[in-house]
């Protein structure tokens, strides 16, 4: 069995540091059981969140060797040899312990969404062509990688006024819901700030699902604000038939 | 209204309580949308009979009974079956998309046990749509959710449950809920054992809870073992492989390329009950003609790449990035894998009440639906079902209930056990109690069981049971701990150790995910019987109860009998 040495970050709010930790290597091993056996043998504190340890959950987010990837998904083996694993916390989360981050503006953010509402006397049928891309979206397990990755989030910090690209891809799957009945277009352009996007597709190149985030969700959105706000011929009917009031 | 657990019982039955106007505060250890409820993927039963127009609720009632070797109770198996349908349309009406038929239905696919296709399903990821779906249904009702908070103890007014005593796990700091109801919809309790498909919060935490409440255990000795987890590599042994890959046509064949299953159960073969495709398959590996990493081989490959990423994409997936294996092109590896517990609290089948006044229970932590045998996506229809009942039951039931009051001494021993972990002197290190415990619940309380194996797990977990008192917090203060946690979780966890230990050593016959070499037949009596457990002065008792049935649903109960006889 051969030896591999972690550098795991190590603390709190108030400040922390590398760890570093060795570790013995089983085949076909993933971070996540890394972490776990450094808990077994000699961390027995070490915080991190895992639950369903199959990809499923979205729970084990973190930055391996910088990447924001999902620890049970990462093996030992696709990473560089001959150097240490580092594991830091995502980083555009306030930190609560070691791997563990506070990430309860996402909550927050998902309940000023309005729910699916459907249709008055739907029929309740659909047909598979119209649902696939809904479905897409949601496949999406909360890992909230693609909110990390954001420069909006990370880099400019405005959690106050944008959404992040999981909730575009929200948003996007009760648009983009044959039997839904709401208009969450002014939403998009205000609260949720999808403007704040310049589609730079980080979050896409780190979703675990492979949803294609800015392609599927966001770029179709953003056509469909600016249907709606900037196209000057649809100005002149709205101003004609006087339905531009209600925004 | 206190629900613990917010899985997809928590969650429906939340929902429940909270339209019914009451102040509902839902609470769980990880954070919402996690629970294990994600980890169901096939799909949800219900005779929607939108694929077979044949079916309808008396045969998936028979099917049920037939599954668990009719040591179900029949009523709560009669609710299922009537009531799933109506569930699943209304997750749809909440937003969930499941796939659809060519007329634009909701689409059901094939699944073991069951007589005609009926499981609603979303690819492979049922459970995350069903989740997220009350999740969404859920925030939006005014539902108060606190994340990462542990229970540790029900609080109790004489007779009554009225509060639960917690500590939150960022902080370490203690938290009490006081309510009139209390719903416990926590889950399975997989971690007892070595290979298991739960993640870390199966623990047994409503089942022990409610027990330590004066609850009572039902039909503990039967625990699933899922024929198909993953075998290799070491660090995923367990994980789940849905069944799934079987309904859209997996061929199961051991070393030889023989398809075993001929000789099990040809007329069901793959499709047939999970404990008899478990049993097969751990008798393939056991006789020689396993795989190379100790399991059987599972081929979905003839079905065609396209059909298996659009129809399994997250077993494609899994395999793919977790194994090195592309199962478009070649057999996966699979054996048997702890999976879910049957026993449960023991509940009134109209509203999920335990014995405690004001105490109920749903989902898995509950006993009684499933008998000796849960068929595959009969779980997510039983979350559901008896999630929306419990939480009528336990909304009546604070509607009517005076206000209680918590008790000094009860609070303060809750707080004492719980700062107790820092304080031990040479603690007993929790990482290694938990891998011997799940170790010996593996090796002698497994898939095949005999006396002297089950002996010697009580004298074990005897051992065990002492040694957990001395368990302690090796390193670190109280913010977000799991060493601290897991001190917590062993007890629960050697609760149901022990009441499945228990159990399995006075049945003596072998029936559904129960089986003993030693008596390797059916036996009339216990045919008849389920086995309780139950507290008496800090000792486990347990006793057998006739099964719950009800004389209206005895001609279709009599009516399958006679059909399986053929």
């Amino acid at each position: 069995m051969s030896k591999r040495e972690f550098k795991v970050w190590r603390g709190d709010a108030a400040g922390g540091k590398f760890v570093s930790y060795p570790v013995d290597v089983e085949e076909g091993m993933v971070v996540l059981d890394a972490i776990h056996q450094i808990q077994r043998q000699q961390a027995p504190d070490l915080a991190c969140r895992w639950n369903c340890k199959a990809a499923k959950c979205g729970s084990c987010s973190a930055e391996v060797n910088g990447k924001p990837r999902l620890m049970c998904k990462t093996r030992l083996d696709s990473l560089p040899d001959g150097e240490p694993v580092t594991v830091h916390p995502m980083r555009s989360f306030p930190i609560m312990r070691d791997l563990v981050t506070d990430v309860a503006w996402n909550y927050t953010v998902n309940r000023k969404i309005p729910p699916f509402t459907p249709k008055k006397d739907t029929q309740w049928l659909m047909q598979q062509e119209d649902v696939d891309r809904v479905q897409e979206f949601r496949k999406c397990i909360e890992c909230f990688l693609c909110q990390n990755v954001c420069h909006v989030v990370r880099e400019h910090d405005k959690k106050d006024h944008f959404a992040g690209p999981r909730f575009f891809v929200r948003i996007a799957s009760l648009e983009m819901h044959p039997l839904d009945s709401l208009d969450r277009i002014p939403l998009l352009k205000k609260e949720a700030g999808l403007g704040l996007c310049n589609i730079t597709k980080c979050c896409t190149e780190v979703c675990p699902e492979e949803i294609h985030i800015t392609d599927n969700a966001i770029i179709p959105m953003k056509e469909r604000v600016v249907d709606r706000y900037y196209d000057p011929v649809q100005i002149v009917i709205r101003k004609l038939t006087g339905k531009d009031k209600k925004d | 209204m206190v629900i613990i657990g917010a899985g997809g019982a928590g969650l429906r039955a939340a929902i429940e309580c909270s339209a019914a106007g009451l102040k509902t505060a839902l609470v769980c250890k990880s954070l919402l949308g996690k629970a294990h409820t994600v980890m169901a993927e096939g799909g949800i039963a219900a005779a929607l009979a939108n694929v077979d127009n044949q079916d309808g609720w008396t045969t998936h009632f028979q099917d049920t009974l037939f599954g668990g070797k009719y040591l179900n109770n029949w009523k709560m198996a009669e609710f299922h079956a009537k009531e799933s349908p109506d569930r699943v349309r209304e997750l749809e009406q909440w937003g969930a998309v499941f796939d659809r038929t060519g007329e634009g239905k909701i689409l059901q696919r094939a699944f073991g046990g069951h007589t005609y296709r009926r499981l609603a399903h979303v690819g492979d990821r049922t459970g995350l749509e069903l989740i997220r779906t009350l999740q969404d249904k859920g925030i939006h009702q005014g539902i108060d959710v606190y994340m990462e908070c542990t229970i540790t103890r029900l609080l109790k007014d004489g007779p009554r449950a009225c509060g639960a005593f917690g500590y939150w796990r960022e902080t370490g700091k203690f938290v009490i809920f006081k309510a009139k109801s209390i719903i416990l919809s926590t889950g399975g309790l997989g971690r007892c054992f070595k290979i298991t498909s739960n993640s870390w919060e199966g623990t047994g935490d409503g089942h022990a809870l409610g027990y330590q409440a004066g609850a009572q255990l039902l039909d503990m000795e039967f625990v699933q073992f899922h024929p198909t987890g993953m075998v290799w590599p070491p660090g995923v042994m367990g994980l789940l492989v849905t069944e799934a890959v079987r309904g859209e046509g997996g061929i199961l064949r051991n070393n030889k390329g023989e398809r075993f299953m001929e000789k099990y159960d040809p007329k069901r073969m793959e499709l047939s009950t999970r404990d008899v495709v478990a049993r097969s398959i751990y008798t393939e590996v056991k006789e020689g003609r396993g795989s190379p990493h100790g399991g059987c081989f599972l081929d979905i490959s003839h079905r065609g790449a396209e059909y298996v990423k659009k129809k399994l994409p997250s077993m494609y997936h899994q395999f793919k990035e977790l194994a090195d294996v592309d199962i478009t092109t070649g057999p996966m590896e699979v054996g048997p894998t702890c999976h879910y517990a049957m026993g449960g609290l023991k509940v009134e089948a109209a509203t999920g009440a335990t014995r405690v006044p004001g105490l109920f229970a749903a989902g898995e932590c509950s006993g009684g639906m499933h008998g000796a045998n849960r068929l595959g996506g009969n779980s997510l229809s039983d979350l559901l079902v008896f999630g929306a009942r419990a939480g009528k039951g336990a909304a009546d039931h604070a509607r009517s209930a005076p206000a209680a009051k918590l008790e000094e001494a009860e609070i303060s021993a809750a707080a004492d056990e719980m700062t107790g972990y820092f304080s031990r002197e040479k603690p007993e290190n929790p990482y290694q109690l938990h891998v011997e415990l799940q170790n010996t619940m593996q090796s002698l309380v497994g898939i095949f069981r005999e006396d002297g194996d089950l002996k010697a797990a009580v004298e074990k977990l005897q051992e065990y049971k002492d040694r957990a008192r001395r368990v302690g917090v090796l390193e670190g203060n109280r913010m977000f701990n799991p060493g601290w946690h897991l001190c917590r979780d062993l007890q629960n966890m050697l609760i149901c150790s022990e009441a499945i230990t228990r159990a399995a050593l006075l049945r003596k016959e072998s029936r559904g995910a129960h089986s003993r070499l030693d008596y390797p037949a059916y036996d009339e009596y216990w045919g008849s019987h389920n086995l309780l457990s139950e507290d008496r002065n800090g000792v486990m008792d347990v006793q057998p109860m006739p099964v719950v049935s009800s004389p209206d649903l005895q001609t279709l109960v009599d009516e399958r009998k006679a059909k399986e006889k053929k």
